[in-house]
């Protein structure tokens, strides 16, 4: 369990002490239904600075950012901030949920695609992004999935397969590493 | 050299955890004219003040410095105590180190010099002060009671049945006020008119009371025992001594389209109206802004068919003075909006509600209405889009209360009770109806409240939801009511056919204006300011001016009906 | 008139119909658009789901930029960058600790001065008058549902635009196409945005149920302002058919798709032909 301290300085600025678990996050998140935690037991976890519990659920993996439980929150507060510390923490500590690791790594490989690019090459990321799932959990059905899309977007000139990429690319990779490694550049 | 006795309270921990007691004992002891300087841990007590009269007349002091909380709260105490003591009690003065000192600040050092600074000065003050006769000032036996709700009737008659004249002046044409609307009370489910309507004919035909319906306070001049007050009469262009109240002029008029300001907007009234039956004075009331007479000069079919040449459209607003030598304030309150238009910019709606935008999305208070013997359906739930009886009831509690994000963060106190009866109201006529709630704590803090709310749940089978409502759409002719249910930790949507928003309480409106006029003091959210919530709950800070009812914060109907005796043993 | 511009990656990638749209538009208010020069990804929900410093750190680079080159209002089309760009903004105004330390880690002075437009106000300030004038094609047979979604309106205190519960300012400028937008449930529900890729499921459901109900509120068509909007309505609407077997047919038009219909542009201009779902017969042309 983390003590509180630490608990309260990765969650500043998000009120997550108002929280008095209304359940008004809960009622509008447009994807609770498929959560294994509610959003306001989430942020009750945090309260008890139950992180552990909080990192490996699945529900952080099902939110999709919408930002209706932090617009309606009776006490203001960032629910989906919240949500966000939350990810980071159990990437970084290696704690997502097995069932709901794709979205982490098609994060994961969104960023890496932007480091390289400055840019999102698309094409890139979705190959990158499947070929990683497929070696993960042999997905195929995610292999194949939209596949099928491809020519449709090609033959509307929506498909890129040489993606833009920005001149000064070294900087790109400067702010990354700036932004990743603790301590330089902070 | 003059002597003055310096007497510093700890009050307990409040001011000696931050102010440090021995030192600023010692420091003030050397202050010149100081002949003594002593402290204790509860002044006010009887051994504080016994030290007090002691060493007045031990040392023979001139002068009395107590150094504690503020004036307000103990001034008159201490005052009192010297003059036992054969001192002059206006060599008696205060240096206030709790309120402006110990509660205020954290460093105990920098809090310390500055409870010595605040002595040193109130010393000088002393030092100059000369001893003050009390004159006395003939005053008036007469009250001024502002708002004719149930405190305000209550009130009234509470002051006239001890004879002494009262004069209740209300805004709107009857009184009764919000009470009067009410289907049936809790927690004994007795009628709400059965227990406020004789009062209100009382109040209406008391030897002791004038009753001004229609109108409102214009300025109020003078001081306690001797106000003069001006009341606008406002224009009702009717004379209420001629009127007989038969009803030929209401029945007739063809202005039929305002929306009922009693029924909350769920039944149209007619231009010349009476706004409920059983109204006090029983009298009409002309609407300029809906009457065709006013609007385009053709019409006048009330004044035709008057018998008692009543009706006079060239009525003017009047202003009247009375003397009084108290004030009562029962101004009341209203309930929050919770549409998207709100009064100022501290208050925000919910847009998320559709209330204003859905017919059937409705209010407490509009829910009293439906389930009124006296309402608009004569009692029958019916939901105002098409007459339909709903099946499946939603009971959205804290509106606006406790939402710091709307701008209200107290807690409106009553609707945890009236929604518990709202549920059995509805189910006791709709025996096949649901009727769910969602709610996130029920505060039922009173005698046989608890039970109640119990017997709805257990009796009358309501179904509570602990969560808020995020959302409320309308598919299908249904409201979709998306909540959550904390205690399964699941998100719930009810297909609802009818919704109630219990609104919060809010001040009146023109409270603020109301309390410029009387000089009293509001808090944040514009509920006027008791002199101090403990020991003097119904007095303002302003000597003769006292207030009751939920102008002072949210209340309930047995609230009020229990301070009255306060109030009236404060008024003489 | 000219605003600066950030496209983001989506609109010089497979959202390019929308950036081309909002050009022909441009083009006919005589309003210019200035691109940020070398502008850079603003991170998205991969960003600010796994490293919050970066969050503020892409979009900052980008605000730097604005303000080295003197551009003071940048319209920023989709609202997931509009709303990155506003909220590193807002934190770069607020602390002048943080100023400092993104101008180190981007390399370009960076104060957040920029203004970040939504593609609603730029409208709104060429001024809906002026558009009113222009319309050659009135609108009449469109009932378009506007669908706001989740980041032109949220979070309210961040992006502070229209009234974040029941917007309007999409329906005022259709209205004043000669539009009749219907009133619907759906206007600020979520489509499941970047998620399209990582967990189609959660996408297709929402958009079902936001197709389903802007047709039974008697849309014939839903107006976005949001490239994933677009993705997700429009490219996946027949796999959500195919799902929950339903036939919506809904075409969705970029809000600019709509403006430039009734200036008198046609569908290849405005790139309405590069649309998954075929537009109405109204706007065959």
């Amino acid at each position: 369990m983390e003590t509180l301290e630490k608990v309260d300085s990765a969650f500043a600025g998000t009120s997550v002490e108002a929280c008095y678990q209304c359940g008004k996050c809960t009622g509008g998140c447009p994807v609770a239904g498929l959560m294994d935690l509610m959003p306001n037991q989430l942020v009750r976890l945090v309260q008890l600075g139950r992180l552990e519990k909080a990192m490996a659920s699945t529900a952080i993996w099902h939110c999709v950012s919408c930002q209706t439980c932090t617009t309606r929150c009776p006490q203001s507060v960032d629910c989906a901030g919240i949500l966000d510390v939350l990810r980071q923490m159990s990437a970084e500590q290696g704690k997502a949920a097995p069932e709901l690791r794709r979205v982490l790594v098609f994060q994961k490989a969104f960023l890496d695609n932007i480091r390289r690019n400055g840019r999102l090459n698309e094409v890139e990321l979705i190959g990158f992004f499947k070929t990683l799932a497929f070696l993960k959990d042999f997905n195929i059905p995610l292999l194949m999935k939209d596949t099928l899309l491809a020519p449709q977007l090609m033959q509307r000139g929506k498909l890129h397969v040489i993606g833009e990429k920005v001149r000064d690319r070294a900087v790109v990779r400067r702010i990354f590493d700036r932004c990743t490694k603790p301590g330089k550049g902070a | 050299m003059a002597r003055i006795g310096v007497f510093i309270c700890w009050c307990g921990e409040n001011i000696a955890r931050t102010v440090d007691i021995e030192k600023a004992t010692a420091e003030v002891a050397k202050i010149p004219g100081v002949r003594c300087a002593i402290n204790y841990k509860y002044m006010c007590s009887d051994p504080g003040q016994a030290m007090v009269r002691e060493k007045i007349q031990r040392e023979k002091l001139q002068g009395v410095v107590v150094a504690s909380c503020s004036p307000h709260m103990h001034l008159k105490t201490f005052r009192a105590a010297a003059k036992t003591a054969g001192l002059n009690p206006y060599l008696v003065e205060m240096a206030n180190v709790r309120e402006h000192c110990s509660w205020v600040h954290h460093d105990k050092e920098k809090a310390t010099e500055k409870a010595i600074g605040l002595i040193r000065m109130t010393v000088g003050k002393v030092l100059r002060n000369r001893a003050l006769d009390p004159i006395k000032v003939p005053l008036t036996k007469r009250a001024l009671v502002i708002g004719g709700g149930v405190a305000g009737i209550q009130a009234a008659l509470d002051i006239a049945d001890a004879g002494c004249e009262v004069v209740l002046v209300e805004r709107e044409p009857s009184i009764g006020g919000k009470m009067a609307g009410l289907s049936e009370t809790f927690p004994t489910l007795d009628c709400s008119q059965c227990i406020l309507t004789p009062r209100m004919v009382e109040t209406g035909q008391h030897p002791n009371i004038k009753l001004y319906s229609y109108s409102e306070i214009e300025s109020v001049e003078g001081f306690v025992g001797n106000f003069k007050v001006t009341i606008r009469k406002k224009a009702r262009y009717i004379d209420i001594d001629k009127c007989t109240g038969c009803g030929e002029c209401w029945t007739k008029c063809p202005s039929k389209k305002t929306p009922s300001e009693f029924d909350y907007g769920l039944a149209n009234r007619t231009a010349i109206y009476m706004p409920f039956p059983q109204a006090v004075p029983a009298r009409p009331v002309i609407d300029k802004d809906a009457c065709i007479k006013f609007k385009t000069g053709k019409c006048g079919l009330c004044l035709k068919r008057c018998q008692a040449g009543a009706i006079n459209f060239e009525d003017e607003d009047k202003l009247i003075t009375e003397e009084v030598g108290a004030i009562v304030t029962a101004a009341g309150y209203q309930l929050y909006d919770i549409g998207k238009d709100q009064p100022n910019a501290k208050l925000s709606g919910y847009g998320e509600y559709g209330y204003g935008e859905y017919a059937d999305v409705i209010t407490s208070l509009q829910f009293e209405r439906l389930s009124s013997a006296s309402g608009p359906t004569s009692g029958e739930i019916k939901r105002p889009s098409d007459g339909e009886t709903p099946k499946k009831v939603v009971f959205v509690s804290c509106v606006g209360s406790r939402d710091n994000a709307k701008g209200i963060s107290y807690c409106s106190k009553i609707c945890c009770m009236y929604t518990a009866k709202h549920t059995m109201l509805y189910k006791h006529k709709v025996h096949d109806g649901e009727a769910h709630v969602f709610y996130m704590d029920i505060r039922a803090g009173g005698k046989n409240y608890e039970e109640f709310v119990r017997r709805a749940i257990e009796q009358d089978g309501a179904i509570y939801h602990r969560g808020r409502v995020s959302k409320i759409t309308r598919e299908n002719g249904k409201l979709i009511v998306r909540g959550a249910d904390t205690l399964v930790g699941e998100p719930v949507t009810i297909e609802a056919d009818m919704v109630v928003l219990a609104a919060a309480m809010r001040p009146a409106v023109g409270v603020l204006e109301l309390a410029q006029k009387l000089k009293l003091g509001y808090d944040e959210f514009g509920f006027l300011s008791e002199s101090h919530p403990k020991l003097r709950p119904v007095e303002t800070n302003t000597a003769g001016i006292y207030i009751c009812g939920a102008c002072q914060a949210p209340k309930d109907i047995p609230r009020p009906w229990r301070r009255r005796r306060r109030r009236r043993a404060k008024c003489w | 008139m000219e605003f600066g511009y950030y496209p983001g990656c989506a609109l010089h990638g497979s959202s390019n119909d929308y950036e081309k749209s909002i050009r022909a538009c441009m083009k006919v208010l005589n309003a210019g658009l200035k691109e940020l020069d070398d502008w850079i990804c603003c991170g998205a929900t991969a960003a600010h789901s796994l490293n919050h410093k970066l969050s503020t750190a892409l979009p900052a680079r980008n605000l730097a930029i604005a303000e080295r080159d003197g551009v003071g209002s940048v319209l920023a089309p989709c609202p997931m960058c509009s709303m990155e760009l506003i909220k590193a903004g807002r934190a770069l105004r607020e602390s002048e600790q943080m100023r400092r330390q993104m101008s180190e880690i981007v390399e370009l002075k960076v104060e957040g001065k920029t203004d970040v437009i939504n593609l609603i106000q730029v409208f709104e300030r060429i001024g809906i008058e002026t558009i009113k004038s222009a319309v050659k094609n009135p609108l009449a047979d469109l009932k378009p549902a506007c669908y706001y979604g989740c980041l032109l309106t949220r979070p309210a205190k961040v992006v502070q635009f229209d009234d974040c519960e029941r917007p309007r300012s999409m329906e005022l400028i259709l209205e004043a196409l000669g539009a009749a937008p219907v009133s619907w449930n759906y206007a600020t529900e979520c489509c499941g945005a970047g998620l399209t890729m990582a967990n189609e499921a959660t996408v297709l459901e929402l958009a079902n149920k936001i197709l389903k109900n802007a047709a039974g509120s008697g849309a014939n068509c839903i107006v976005v302002a949001c490239p994933m909007c677009h993705v997700n309505l429009d490219m996946k609407q027949s796999a959500v058919e195919r799902r929950y077997d339903t036939a919506h047919g809904l075409p969705i038009y970029y809000l600019s798709d709509v403006v430039g219909l009734a200036l008198g542009l046609n569908k290849k201009e405005l790139a309405i032909d590069k649309h998954f779902v075929c537009a109405r017969a109204q706007v065959k042309r």
